[in-house]
């Protein structure tokens, strides 16, 4: 029996889209808090505001983060969410899961949650959504001792870092994204659970510049994986591209008549270096002018390879428009190694963070931080020698910031000398 | 066994990070990891990835709310159970993915899939994939819109793009219910964003309780909060604020700050739409969205105007770009005044910028196009 009559919702049960509304209510056959979910969002839809009251502080035990507060405004309509926080979850890299894993946080939750998820958050983190308070530390305790999981960050923090699947399925990766996501997440749990930063800090890893999470929009410090040698060309599978025996772009495109294969049409002309040729039937790459898009990977994956010197680039101040504007990251360093214990790659976050705990305002992100300070200064404080690379063009502006000790002489001068040689 | 809160210390395991992946990976993926040679969509929502060592993983990705009961997870588990050796994996834009070894067990996992029902197959290749969303009525206390409801309206209506792959190139859906976007917009194909259009209403009464004043002053990016005191109606006079409403450019972040200053309002609030946006280096750089439209009401349960929106891009972009082209690429190469042209969304003052860095989009050639917008 319906707990609350939801018409509105209901009209979101139809169409080939799976309907969070029919699984809602599936759930709540045995979550009765399910209903008051659906009540309350019904609600919404009818008054079209939301009915969630500004958050609240609470938490585990030692923790700064990980659990987010959230309250109803209609509680006396909706007791069953009057109290209804999240639980982050630190997702496993790349986010493969056993089915023992989840349906023992499914049990889990069963009895201590609402039983409903979001699989997953924005950041990566596996979000469990509604509980209440007197219930967070069994939580804890159960996650930490009977299933091996620890909770993911939120605050003025590090927050859960997150990666591409990479090495596990993908023939792109130019280094262990997992690993790596692994290794950093495990260095840095104080960072993650102990807020200490101005704000938030993510970190996220690509395998390659196709950059499947979007660690280039959406992180401040995103790993993206690059070559620096000369992509590997298979010349014989080239050949069974133009012959037309292979399909491009890994079949991505299908059901459409786009025409045969033209690899002049489709890469070369396209590859937007322009140094790409064929020759004699062999396709050639001038790898100096290589920019390392993907294009021509993309569309012909079976002739071609990464170059074999793989590593990552490091791009740096990424975010959302709050409150200076969107930024897309600023590349800082080119390339680095990203083998070992990632040491080359900590050494370079741990120095953003000792500047920018130092310097960083309150809730300003570390791509604001810089743009305050500018780039030139930015790259000082990282040691990283200014390259051309650093810039898409020249400075149009000649308001140049000399230092005194960068022009001969100095500022110090002295005027009455200057009067004696030019009168006023 | 358990916690003890007469002993909250007791045993206590903390700082323990995640489990480590591999122990998650199908066989097949442990074995082959870093040796994949290349990789083939055979249909669409069916990858095929092939190892040096011939080893081959087929993948089945499903769509998914995102927001889902465990009652579901344990239909995903059953499944993975048996056909994938107890694997499962979910993907950034919040698909999940099935996985098989060998080419003989790829119907029979399409078969159960189908059976379900609730669990369609897609989201590859030149195709538009799940939408990347956040809370909104759902869970959050500062959404201009919902979430869930019109991801779930515009994927209905956009679903034959997620079962096929005709489109020139992937298109990628975003939603973010308020300014703070969450989920990170700023860079897709297709942005969906919730916005507000009213300035706060202060709550003189409570400001003074749950408010540290000067906070919430300092978060107004734009200077528009002034402090004040204010007489109540019993005569008392409290330290309160102001707000310049010619200066607020509706963020939020006040409220943010201060629950004494909410602003959202079923008039007020709606939808903004960004297009042209792309993380990957695929050719042209990284580019932010941009708004086209600025605004689009509130209309539940279905979202008809923000449907339509969204679908009528897409579908003059499918007929008009060059195979390979991003929507960003190909406004680009058409021109933004053709584009509006084209995809007849009427222009005003509010599609031209005039917050900061305005002047970076303003026009600075003779060279433009005549289109119906000249008179
Ligand atoms: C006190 C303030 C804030 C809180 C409590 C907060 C909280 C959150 C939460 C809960 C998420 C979703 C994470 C998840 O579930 O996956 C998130 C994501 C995000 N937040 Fe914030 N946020 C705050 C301020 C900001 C600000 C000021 C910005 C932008 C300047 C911002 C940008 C983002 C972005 C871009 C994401 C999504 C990015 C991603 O998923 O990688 N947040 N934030
Ligand atoms: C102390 C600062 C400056 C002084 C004293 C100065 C002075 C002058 C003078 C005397 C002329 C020649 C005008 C004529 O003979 O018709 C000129 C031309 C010009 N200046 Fe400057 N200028 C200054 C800064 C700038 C700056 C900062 C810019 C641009 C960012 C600029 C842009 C120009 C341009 C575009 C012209 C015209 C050049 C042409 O004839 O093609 N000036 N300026
Ligand atoms: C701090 C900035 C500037 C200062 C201090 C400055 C100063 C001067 C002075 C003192 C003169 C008169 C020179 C003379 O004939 O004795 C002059 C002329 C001139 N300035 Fe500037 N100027 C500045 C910026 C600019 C800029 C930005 C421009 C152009 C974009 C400019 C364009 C001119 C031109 C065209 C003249 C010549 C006017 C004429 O001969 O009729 N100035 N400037
Ligand atoms: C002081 C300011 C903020 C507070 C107190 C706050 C609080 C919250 C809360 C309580 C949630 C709900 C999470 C849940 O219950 O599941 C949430 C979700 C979220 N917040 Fe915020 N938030 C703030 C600012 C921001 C900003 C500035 C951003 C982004 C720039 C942001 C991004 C997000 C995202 C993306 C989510 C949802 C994540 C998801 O659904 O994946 N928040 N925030
Ligand atoms: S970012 Fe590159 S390496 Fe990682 S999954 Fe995507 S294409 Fe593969
Ligand atoms: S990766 Fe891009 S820049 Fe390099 S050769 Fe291929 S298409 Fe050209
Ligand atoms: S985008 Fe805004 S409204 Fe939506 S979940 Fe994030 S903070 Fe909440
Ligand atoms: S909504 Fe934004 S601009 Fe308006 S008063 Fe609040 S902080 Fe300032």
């Amino acid at each position: 029996m319906p707990k609350h009559d939801t018409p509105l919702l209901d009209q979101l049960e139809s169409g080939p889209w799976p309907s969070f509304v029919t699984d809602l209510k599936r759930q709540a056959k045995t979550k009765d808090q399910c209903w008051d979910i659906l009540g309350q969002v019904e609600l919404s839809y009818k008054d079209r505001v939301t009915h969630w009251k500004h958050g609240g502080i609470v938490g585990v035990f030692g923790y700064g983060g990980g659990v987010i507060g959230r309250y109803s405004d209609v509680p006396a309509k909706f007791p069953g969410v009057a109290h209804f926080h999240t639980v982050r979850v630190n997702q496993p890299s790349s986010k493969f899961y056993s089915t023992k894993c989840l349906l023992d946080v499914i049990e889990m939750w069963d009895r201590r949650g609402s039983g409903m998820f979001n699989m997953h958050g924005s950041t990566g983190d596996m979000v469990l959504l509604g509980t209440t308070t007197d219930q967070l530390e069994d939580i804890f305790w159960e996650l930490t001792h009977n299933m091996n999981m620890d909770l993911g960050g939120s605050g003025g923090n590090l927050r859960t870092p997150s990666c591409c699947l990479g090495r596990a399925r993908c023939e792109w990766g130019c280094y262990d994204t997992q690993a790596a996501c692994h290794n950093i997440t495990n260095t840095y749990q104080d960072e993650l659970h102990r807020p200490a930063f101005p704000y938030k800090f993510k970190i996220k890893f690509s395998g390659c510049p196709n950059d499947c999470v979007a660690a280039i929009a959406r992180s401040d410090f995103a790993v993206i994986g690059t070559w620096r040698d000369d992509i590997r060309i298979d010349q014989a599978a080239v050949a069974k591209y133009v012959s037309g025996e292979y399909v491009p772009n890994g079949g991505a495109h299908a059901g459409r008549d786009w025409g045969k294969f033209d690899i002049k049409a489709e890469v070369i002309d396209l590859c937007p270096t322009g140094c790409m040729s064929m020759e004699g039937g062999q396709l050639k790459i001038d790898n100096a002018e290589c920019t390392r898009c993907m294009h021509c990977l993309n569309a012909m994956p079976r002739a071609l390879r990464p170059g074999k010197d793989q590593g990552a680039t490091i791009l740096i101040g990424a975010k959302a428009p709050i409150l200076e504007g969107a930024q897309i990251a600023t590349m800082i360093v080119p390339f680095i190694k990203m083998e070992g214990e990632f040491e080359e790659m900590k050494a370079l976050v741990e120095k953003c963070w000792d500047w920018w705990m130092e310097e960083g305002k309150n809730r300003e992100r570390i791509g604001e931080s810089i743009q305050r300070i500018g780039l030139p200064t930015f790259l000082k404080i990282m040691g990283v020698e200014p390259l051309p690379q650093h810039t898409k063009e020249p400075r149009s502006n000649p308001y140049v910031f000399w230092k005194d000790e960068e022009v001969e002489g100095g500022f110090d001068r002295d005027v009455k000398a200057f009067r004696q040689r030019h009168a006023m | 066994m358990g916690y003890d809160p007469a002993n909250p210390l007791k045993d206590r395991i903390t700082d323990i990070g995640p489990p480590h992946y591999e122990q998650f990976f199908p066989p097949v993926i442990k074995k082959n990891y870093g040796k994949w040679l290349y990789h083939e969509i055979v249909k669409p929502g069916v990858l095929k990835h092939v190892a040096e060592s011939g080893d081959e993983c087929y993948t089945a990705r499903v769509a998914c709310a995102r927001l889902i009961s465990g009652e579901l997870m344990r239909d995903y588990c059953k499944i993975a159970d048996d056909h994938c050796d107890g694997f499962l994996r979910f993907t950034t834009r919040n698909n999940v993915e099935f996985m098989v070894d060998n080419a003989a067990k790829v119907q029979p996992l399409l078969d159960a899939l189908a059976k379900h029902g609730q669990m369609p197959v897609g989201g590859t290749g030149a195709g538009v994939t799940n939408i990347v969303h956040t809370q909104g009525w759902v869970h959050c206390h500062t959404p201009a819109t919902d979430a869930s409801g019109v991801v779930k309206a515009v994927m209905d209506e956009l679903f034959p793009y997620f079962t096929s792959m005709t489109l020139p190139a992937q298109v990628r859906v975003a939603l973010a219910c308020c300014l703070n976007m969450c989920g990170a917009v700023h860079c897709s194909d297709i942005a969906i964003l919730g916005v507000h259009r009213k300035p706060p209403m202060i709550d003189h009464e409570r400001i003074g309780g749950v408010c540290e004043i000067p906070l919430a002053i300092a978060a107004c990016p734009l200077g528009a909060i002034k402090p004040k005191t204010e007489e109540l109606e019993s005569g008392e006079k409290v330290k309160s604020v102001t707000v310049n409403n010619d200066k607020c450019m509706f963020c939020g972040n006040c409220y943010t700050m201060c629950p004494a200053m909410p602003l959202a309002d079923p008039e007020g609030d709606g939808i903004a739409i960004l297009v042209g946006g792309k993380i990957s280096n695929r050719r042209s750089t990284p580019k932010f969205s941009k708004l086209v439209i600025p605004f689009l009401p509130n209309n539940p349960p279905r979202w008809p105007e923000t449907v339509a929106a969204v679908k009528g891009i897409l579908e003059v972009y499918a007929k008009d770009a060059k195979k390979y082209e991003r929507v960003g690429e190909w406004a680009e190469r058409i021109g933004w005044e053709r584009f509006y042209e084209k995809c007849n969304i009427p222009f005003s003052d509010k599609s031209i910028d005039d917050y900061r860095l305005a002047y970076d989009t303003w026009r600075t050639t003779t060279q433009f196009k005549f289109t119906s917008h000249i008179k």
